[in-house]
């Protein structure tokens, strides 16, 4: 064997193939399967896809680098299926692109955040967090409120999840901006399209309190109380 | 640095730097949304400046005859600069983010100085800014070295320097502005992610070929892991990376993976730029430094074969630990933690050669601040290897996960480990580089050494000690079967310890300025005796 090293590292050509094959099995072993193997991930019947709104809301979050402090993956322990819920599915975030499982719980998880909270309770704790939760250590977000939601481009955003498997039809992709506005309006012209679009669980309501304005904060809002609510098979016995 | 530079390498130059000017140019024009924009200006301004200057000395008189005996240290001593440069800046964002988590009201209301986007700014600039231009800097270095060889050619060492550092700015400023994949460790968006990729391959192609004019028969180990590094990170990087970018126009993608299965590439990635970024390379650094400051050889040989290879093996399979209990397949997870118990052999068996290597050089440790710093990295990497394992195992994850514990068990690594042997590298290698035989200040290296320590021994008891607070708060059970505290209560439990962290993080900062200060000083002063005997061996007389 050493021997056989000993010629090895002669040629930089046999360490460079040496490595390429030591360092791919075990990549291949544990992730090829997940993509083959059915029970990886049984999606349910009524798993739904984020509306444009949660997902604008959804691309805030990210950009915010809310994950970092905040994971959305409960485990099976007891405490926490005691403190967050049902212990997360693979399902639910199976048309998550990316994935927002995070790995540091400087705040709670908020796996199933959604409709714990009212809105005017999050709207008022994105704005200053300490003046809802006394001793909060989260940073305060008021430039949500303030700033106008861009639906311009989320139409495109929708077309390209499309491409990777999520299921937004083209009339989906083609009414997102409309969408995005009458989820947040209520009493608004498009409520009737919306809902036949993305069914009569989804809440529609003006989130950020003002259906005159589409704000971030609107986006926000309605993608947290969407967390954990986009399938019922948690919460319903098998 | 370009009087070091051929005038037909100023033109091959010349070339390339207008060449990213007009790609910034492209992306100026192409973009609608802010941060593309703002990147190809970032690009233009870098192409028009460098292409500027190599205009003005295009006829400057020619680099000096007889490189071919020189080794090429010009982009080593430039890559240990930045490297300074964005350990100072990033380890100072990490110190106001830690301090932002005791005084959450000190943020000012602008989105871009807000925690969630600075943190991405801490975590890139201290992996890609501060460790890989380290590692960037200081393979080159060793290479020549090891294969008793220069470079094999002049412009791509800056190409692969310059073009990595615009990769990271674009990344750090990408994040204040709010652009992010939002992948931890490999936040930056498609385009720089492409853009590394064609850094990368420039330097893989640098080191082979390098490899290839070498005047040793074996390649020593050291090579072996620094290889290891650009091979590895290079295809985690792209399979972790894959996305579909809304539009050309902007920097918005969505990643082709969703779901469990991004989870499970995720943390094979995440796990893996520890491994191959932070330890693989590193290695390759402390294989080099370490016998050369101790002036004693490797003490195995065959330890160091068995463990790179194991190290190359096992690493890769134990990702799945980051995943304990969620909603990846149970298999998965008993393989991840199985192979991450492995992984200790190779581990200790890397440690453990490095610090026999010190037999018979231990007085050098007691005297010698600088070997100091590496000897007590090869401690912390082995320390944090075995904390590693340990808290892979499924019983001890379920209380340390989501946890500070894992913060401390990362910094354990980063400052005990990568940070101090970065530094020990350093003040091994700027004297000679300037042509001196000490560093301008030699007594701050010791300060430095012992800031670095007290700093680290800080923050990581600090963590421990917040990280395990939590996990049993959560999981602690009132008498009525209820839980016992509140989440929030946990989060008013943890003050003491982000206060002591953010000390701790603070003194390990003043110790990298204090170095940084020393380098700048060592690189201004007057060379004292230059190393003659360290040159390349030619196989045919120089001109």
């Amino acid at each position: 064997m050493l021997r056989l090293h000993y010629n090895l590292e002669r040629i930089s050509m046999g360490l460079v193939a040496g490595i390429i094959v030591a360092a791919s099995i075990g990549g291949l072993v544990e992730i090829a399967p997940l993509f083959t193997i059915d029970e990886t991930v049984e999606v349910p019947a009524d798993l739904r896809p984020h509306t444009p709104l949660e997902l604008a809301g959804r691309e805030i979050y990210i950009r915010e680098g809310c994950y970092a402090c905040h994971s959305q993956m409960i485990r099976s322990l007891a405490d926490e299926i005691d403190r967050y819920g049902h212990y997360s599915l693979a399902s639910e975030s199976a048309y998550d692109h990316p994935m927002l499982w995070g790995s540091k719980r400087t705040g709670p998880d908020l796996a199933r955040v959604g409709e714990k909270y009212s809105d005017v309770w999050h709207a008022a704790h994105l704005v200053n967090p300490r003046a809802v939760v006394p001793a909060s250590i989260m940073p305060a977000y008021p430039w949500l409120a303030a700033t106008p939601l861009d639906i311009s481009t989320l139409s495109a955003q929708l077309a390209t999840l499309a491409r990777l498997g999520v299921p937004y039809s083209p009339e989906r992709i083609a009414n997102a901006a409309a969408d995005a506005l009458a989820q947040a309006r209520p009493d608004g012209a498009g409520g009737a399209g919306f809902v036949a679009r993305y069914g009569d669980r989804v809440a529609v309501r003006p989130f950020g309190g003002d259906p005159a304005r589409l704000t971030e904060m609107d986006a926000v809002i309605a993608y947290l109380q969407s967390l954990g609510r986009l399938t019922t098979a948690p919460y319903v016995p098998q | 640095m370009i009087a070091s530079l051929s005038i037909n390498e100023r033109q091959v130059g010349l070339m390339l730097t207008i060449g990213v000017a007009i790609l910034g140019l492209i992306m100026l024009g192409a973009a609608k949304e802010g941060p593309m924009a703002v990147h190809g200006a970032m690009a233009l301004a870098l192409g028009i400046v460098l292409a500027f200057s190599l205009v003005g000395s295009l006829f400057d008189p020619d680099a000096p005859g007889g490189r071919a005996a020189r080794y090429y240290d010009e982009p080593t001593r430039f890559g240990l600069m930045l490297t300074l440069i964005w350990g100072v800046v990033a380890m100072s964002v990490g110190v106001w983010v830690a301090a932002l988590l005791y005084w959450p009201e000190a943020t000012p209301l602008w989105p871009a100085t807000s925690f969630g986007r600075l943190r991405p700014v801490h975590t890139t600039g201290v992996i890609f800014g501060f460790g890989g231009n380290a590692l960037i800097a200081t393979s080159l270095h060793v290479l020549q070295r090891t294969s008793r060889a220069r470079l094999a050619d002049s412009v791509s060492p800056w190409f692969v320097l310059i073009g990595y550092n615009l990769f990271c700015a674009w990344a750090v400023t990408g994040y204040l502005m709010g652009s992010t994949q939002s992948k931890e460790y490999a936040e930056a968006e498609w385009y720089a992610d492409i853009w590394l990729v064609v850094v990368w391959v420039a330097y893989l192609v640098l080191y082979l070929r390098t490899l290839a004019r070498r005047n040793e028969p074996h390649i020593y180990v050291a090579n072996w892991y620094y290889l290891a590094f650009i091979l590895v990170v290079a295809m985690l990087h792209i399979v972790n990376n894959i996305a579909l970018p809304v539009s050309f126009a902007g920097a918005r993608s969505f990643p082709v993976w969703s779901g469990v299965q991004d989870a499970m590439v995720q943390w094979w990635y995440g796990h893996n730029a520890v491994a191959f970024f932070l330890t693989a390379g590193f290695l390759g650094m402390l294989y080099y430094f370490l016998p050369v400051r101790a002036e004693r050889p490797i003490w195995s040989y065959r330890l160091s074969i068995v463990s790179f290879w194991g190290i190359v093996f096992f690493y890769v399979w134990v990702g799945s630990h980051h995943l304990h209990y969620t909603a990846l397949p149970y298999w998965v997870q008993t393989l991840g933690m199985t192979f991450s118990v492995m992984l200790l052999v190779p581990s200790w068996a890397s440690a453990g050669n490095a610090i026999a290597t010190l037999n018979g050089a231990w007085h050098k440790v007691r005297d010698d601040a600088t070997l100091r710093f590496m000897f007590v990295a090869a401690v912390f990497y082995g320390l944090s290897t075995f904390e590693g394992s340990f808290l892979a195992i499924r019983p001890v994850n379920s209380l340390s996960h989501y946890t500070d514990w894992t913060v401390g068990h990362v910094h354990s690594g980063t400052l005990g480990w990568v940070a101090m042997i970065i530094f020990g590298a350093i003040y091994t290698l700027v004297p000679q580089l300037s042509g001196r035989t000490t560093m301008a200040w030699p007594k701050a290296i010791e300060w430095h050494f012992w800031l670095s320590i007290a700093g680290t021994l800080i923050y990581v008891v600090s963590m421990w000690n917040a990280g395990i607070t939590q996990g049993l708060m959560w999981r602690t059970y009132d008498a009525n079967g209820g839980l016992a505290y509140s989440f929030l209560e946990s989060v008013m439990a943890m003050a003491p310890y982000y206060l002591l962290r953010t000390i701790g993080g603070a003194l390990f900062l003043t110790g990298t300025v204090l170095c940084a200060l020393n380098v700048r000083a060592t690189m201004l002063a007057t060379p004292v005796g230059a190393g003659a005997s360290d040159r390349p061996l030619l196989t045919q007389p120089a001109e």
